[in-house]
């Protein structure tokens, strides 16, 4: 007889209640594999969003059993131990419907942390030389393979208290850039990225580095942001 | 602000340690109100010291709770700086009013 998983999904937008469904358990089944399941074979109108399933779109990220994960790369088998998953949208994100919400606000905050390379060279410029081993290269390949997944804005006890915080992953970004030697705006950057909504609004709890999928560390990040902005004022820069 | 909270943390790192250790070596055995006035009444050196922890406890406690003020109460804006300024002002009015009343 095959095992039966007890799945509550959420179902509504920000009211709404958990509805229970049975699905089969299956070895090295993730919690995508389950989502799909209920939405193809048991409730067609389940409204949820993945698209590449192998860890690098950064869409399908969900709060299972309590914690912020990307579904598609969460095996049942390391979050479930009693048969019983609980799936429901991530947090800190307003809630469009079932397992979807609306990623605005998020990415909204990437524009405000001016986390968008800014080049001073054109087309007819030779390339950039960035030595690997160069400290700030170094720097920015640590905190580089974020997929925008919004785990760590979920993860983030700071976005829930003040809601104009730019959130782990926004800093996590403009970090890079700080961090790369051929941008030109990181002077304008650190602006937006000190002060009540910034950098300086981190508690250093780790959540975000807790969670990232990509075991990338924002902490971290914010941690040279930091450092950077209080350089940038002894020099009078800022 | 951050910068100016993070020095004064680490004033009053040093500041904290220094006051504690001092009362628990002064008390050994009691101590009354009159012989702690009697003994440091004039003392111009912890008068410095005082003073400086006053000022680092006015830099360092009104941002704090400027921040908590926004995670905790969701007080933003100017009204909230205005408190975090007139406590700041009430801390060094304490502060240096009691040290100056007790060293001098």
């Amino acid at each position: 007889m095959s095992v039966k998983l007890e799945v509550k999904v959420w179902r509504g937008g920000a009211e709404g209640k958990y509805q229970s469904f049975e699905v089969p358990r299956h070895p090295s089944q993730t919690v995508l594999d389950v989502v799909i399941h209920i939405q193809r074979s048991l409730d067609p109108t389940l409204a949820y969003r993945y698209a590449c399933r192998v860890g690098m779109c950064g869409s399908c990220a969900m709060t299972v059993n309590g914690a912020p994960r990307w579904t598609c790369r969460t095996h049942v088998d390391r979050v479930c131990q009693k048969n019983e998953l609980v799936v429901a949208p991530l947090r800190n994100l307003p809630v469009i419907r079932d397992l979807v919400t609306d990623m605005h606000e998020f990415f909204d905050k990437w524009a405000r942390a001016k986390a968008q390379f800014q080049g001073e060279r054109t087309r007819s410029d030779d390339f950039a030389q960035v030595a690997p081993a160069s400290p700030m290269r170094q720097a920015a390949d640590a905190a580089i393979e974020c997929i925008g997944c919004g785990v760590c804005y979920a993860a983030c006890d700071v976005v829930s208290w003040n809601r104009d915080y730019l959130g782990p992953a926004a800093l996590n970004r403009a970090w890079t850039l700080v961090s790369d030697a051929r941008d030109v705006a990181k002077l304008e950057r650190l602006r937006a990225v000190a002060g009540d909504a910034g950098c300086h609004a981190c508690h250093t709890h780790m959540s975000c580095t807790e969670r990232c999928p990509k075991h990338l560390s924002p902490t971290a990040s914010i941690a040279g942001l930091k450092r950077e902005v209080a350089r940038a004022v002894v020099k009078g820069e800022l | 602000m951050w910068i100016a909270q993070r020095v004064s943390a680490g004033v009053l790192a040093l500041c904290v340690p220094v006051h504690l250790a001092t009362i628990v070596y002064a008390v050994r055995g009691g101590l009354s109100a009159a012989e702690i006035y009697a003994r440091i009444h004039g003392n111009h050196a912890w008068l410095a010291f005082y003073g400086v922890f006053v000022l680092a406890v006015a830099v360092h406690a009104p941002i704090g709770l400027r921040t908590i003020a926004i995670e905790w109460l969701g007080w933003r804006g100017r009204s909230r700086d205005v408190a975090a300024v007139l406590f700041a002002a009430a801390l060094v009015w304490m502060g240096l009013r009691a040290a100056l009343t007790v060293f001098l």
